[in-house]
Order: structure tokens, then C-alpha cells, then sequence
């Protein structure tokens, strides 16, 4: 998928994370933000990488303020802000590249 | 669960959740709520839509609710959000979902039509994704028979929803309830009459506990089902409420042993303590033993 704007999903309450994602060049770049950084910095990162090879997103400046979310929900932002960025909002393909 | 036992199944409290809040729907199931009613519609802002259906898709299939029942409320029909609704509820495997503003039974069809289109979509058991109706309006109301009987194998039930009912009525909330007197009437005439589940509407005012439990106690006498629930704290007033007393217990156990042993003899009535007992009686004993085994007071062998 090819991001076409900036977008920018979830909030910033406890247990959430909020996502910005806009159009880049050169592969992947990931800022992450969170006040779990040194126990759980890795894995965000990954689940971030890991979501965006699914939705088949090559290029990509990534931004993460991380407020405690759970993989799963931090997985849902991430979806949320790219498929906003890519200007699609509906038919979405839940339990294919949504998993 | 037999598709009957997942269509009757015990739906004292329902409660809501909106659906774009994370550190709601991960732990929600820890309040111990008959069915949690995640929402798409209300408690979600319109710009938001998208994002609650992410978030709810994660949650559906990563959360472990322990057996809490999970129904989605979709947006109505007369918005642009509904199909994309019914697809992720379909395709996270939600156990229902809930109609809103539902006025006739072409509503209805119209959901389950979509539904079955899901289904298949997205692999799913064809017939799983059960149904249940919100009646918001007058017009509603007056349907509530047809829209019960609409999709048998999938309606659990009508749910009178107050705030927009009270509106088109031209009324507001009062303490006991006149106002909303005949359309929880008629809508109870008609779920029963159909065979299905029925559910009060919401309590908003949470610091006003003796009002919610009046009201709980006025929905017990009136016959409903169950309740929904805005906030955790109302769960255990409502399992309280509906949890049948000691003697009650004892009665149905009673008539449902002694039925028992009577219908292995081919007696159909019978005297328990004075009163006559037919085949009547036993839904109403079942019941009565459910209740008491949800709310931990029956340890017996029934």
C-alpha cells in the first residue's frame, strides 16, 4: 500500500497508543516514544514492522507515542493510521492483511 | 452451546463498552457482566468509526472474555457505517449484534441478509452470528411482534432503548417509570408472544443508586430479561436483584424433582404443598434453578 497523506490514529489515555504514519522514501523509519522504552521497545518495534509488512507498506515515516498498549491494540492503531494515510475506509480485508 | 441454548442463554446484565477504548474492552469481562455490548454507534465519536472497528476486531480475537457473551452494536441504517460494522463483527466472530433504532422487521432482514453475506465471506459457521433488535422510537414499538419474529433462528430478543424513546414521546425520565410504561408493556407483550428474550433500557444517572434499583426491581415484576448496564458498578445490583429467594428456590426444586418423578409414571398433574402443578409450571421452575445457579445460590444436582 502507498500512503498518500499523513494520518494519525489512537489517543494518548492510558493503555493506548497514538500512531502517526506518513509518506517516506527509503524504506521504513520508526520513532518510538513510551516510558516502558527499555523493557518493551524492541517489541514495539516489531509489531509495527511485522503489521506494516502485512499491509504491504514498504515506504513509511512511522511516529509511536506509546501509553502502555497491548500488542493487540497498538497493532489496531498502526492499521488504523494506514489505511487512513492510504485514504481506504471501508471493505477493509479483516483476517487477511487485518490479523 | 446448542444454537436454542445460545439463543436462551441468561442475559441478566449487558453491559457497554465503547469500542475505540482500549483499557476498557481488554479487562471489561473481569466485572463478570452476562454479555458485553461493545458499540460502534453512540459511544463512539463519528470521526472515530474506523478506529473503533480496529480496535474491536484486535479485541475480538486476541481477548480471552471467559465466556462473557460478546455483541457488537452496530450503527444504524440510516447511516453510512452499518456494513463495514456487520463485516468486522462477522469476521472477529462476535456472538451477536445488536440492531439499533430498529423499526421494522425489514430492518431486520436486511441485517441478516448481510450477515449471511459475512458469514460466508469470511468463513464463519454459517447461522452463528445471533441477532437481537434496539426499539428507539414509537414506530418500533408498535412493530415489536413483527420485528421478534423476523429471523427466528437468529433473534434472541428486543431491547426499549429510553433516551430517544422518551423524546419522541415528548416526555422525560420520572422516578417509576409512567412514562415508559406502555412501551416496555407492549414491547414484553410482543417478545413474549414471540417467544424471545426482552431487556430494559439504561440508567444513566449513576450517583442515584435507589433509583437504578427501584427501577431493577420494577423490570423483575414486569418480566424482563435483563438489563443494559452503562457502567461496571450496576452489574452486581442487577444479579442481586434477579437472583430469586431462598424459598423461590426451594419451590422449584421441588416442583421440577417431583415433576420428574411423576411424568417417568405418566402422571401429568400433581399436588406439590397444596397447589396444583401441570407442565406448566416447569419453565418457570428451569428458570428459577438457572437464576439461582448463575447467581452461585443452587449447588444441587439439577
Amino acid at each position: 500500500m502507498k500512503l498518500i497523506q499523513t494520518a494519525l490514529a489512537g489517543t494518548l489515555e492510558s493503555s493506548d497508543a497514538q500512531v502517526t504514519v506518513e509518506n517516506a522514501e527509503n524504506g521504513i523509519e520508526i520513532s518510538i516514544e513510551s516510558n516502558v522504552i527499555n523493557q518493551y521497545g524492541r517489541q514495539i518495534k516489531e509489531t509495527v514492522l511485522e503489521t506494516l509488512d502485512r499491509l504491504g507498506v514498504e515506504n513509511a515515516r512511522v511516529k509511536v507515542v506509546d501509553k502502555g498498549a497491548l500488542d493487540c491494540t497498538l497493532r489496531a492503531r498502526v492499521e488504523c493510521a494506514v489505511f487512513r494515510a492510504c485514504g481506504v475506509d471501508k471493505d477493509y480485508p479483516w483476517g487477511g492483511a487485518i490479523r | 452451546m446448542t444454537q436454542i441454548q445460545r439463543l436462551k442463554r441468561l442475559r441478566r446484565s449487558m453491559l457497554f463498552l465503547s469500542a475505540q477504548r482500549p483499557a476498557l474492552i481488554k479487562d471489561a469481562y473481569i466485572f463478570k457482566p452476562d454479555s458485553l455490548l461493545l458499540d460502534l454507534e453512540d459511544a463512539v465519536a463519528e470521526n472515530q468509526k474506523d478506529a473503533a472497528r480496529f480496535s474491536l476486531y484486535h479485541a475480538l480475537k486476541t481477548v480471552d472474555y471467559r465466556g462473557v457473551e460478546r455483541v457488537v452494536r452496530i450503527n444504524g441504517l440510516d447511516t453510512p457505517h452499518w456494513q463495514e460494522d456487520i463485516r468486522v463483527a462477522v469476521a472477529g466472530g462476535a456472538d451477536m449484534i445488536r440492531i439499533s433504532k430498529c423499526e421494522t422487521a425489514d430492518d431486520v432482514r436486511t441485517v441478516v441478509r448481510h450477515i449471511e453475506m459475512a458469514e460466508e465471506e469470511f468463513k464463519s459457521e454459517p447461522g452463528y452470528t445471533l441477532v437481537m433488535a434496539a426499539l428507539e422510537s414509537p414506530l418500533g414499538v408498535l412493530n415489536a411482534y413483527e420485528i421478534c419474529i423476523a429471523c427466528p433462528e437468529r433473534m434472541v430478543g428486543v431491547a426499549i432503548s429510553g433516551g430517544d424513546f422518551r423524546k419522541s414521546m415528548q416526555t422525560k425520565y420520572y422516578p417509576g417509570g409512567l412514562e415508559m410504561l406502555g412501551g416496555r408493556a407492549t414491547m414484553l407483550l410482543a417478545a413474549r408472544a414471540a417467544g424471545v428474550q426482552c431487556f430494559d433500557t439504561v440508567f444513566t444517572n449513576l450517583d442515584d443508586i435507589e433509583g437504578f434499583r427501584a427501577e431493577v426491581e420494577q423490570n423483575k415484576q414486569m418480566g424482563f430479561d435483563g438489563k443494559s448496564l452503562i457502567s461496571p458498578r450496576q452489574i452486581a445490583i442487577v444479579h442481586e436483584v434477579f437472583a430469586p429467594t431462598e424459598k423461590e428456590i426451594a419451590e422449584a426444586e421441588k416442583i421440577v424433582r417431583v415433576w420428574r418423578e411423576n411424568s417417568a409414571k405418566g402422571i401429568g398433574v400433581f399436588s406439590v404443598d397444596g397447589k396444583m402443578i401441570d407442565i406448566a409450571f416447569i419453565p418457570g421452575a428451569e428458570r428459577v434453578i438457572m437464576m439461582a445457579k448463575a447467581s452461585g445460590l443452587y449447588k444441587g444436582d439439577l
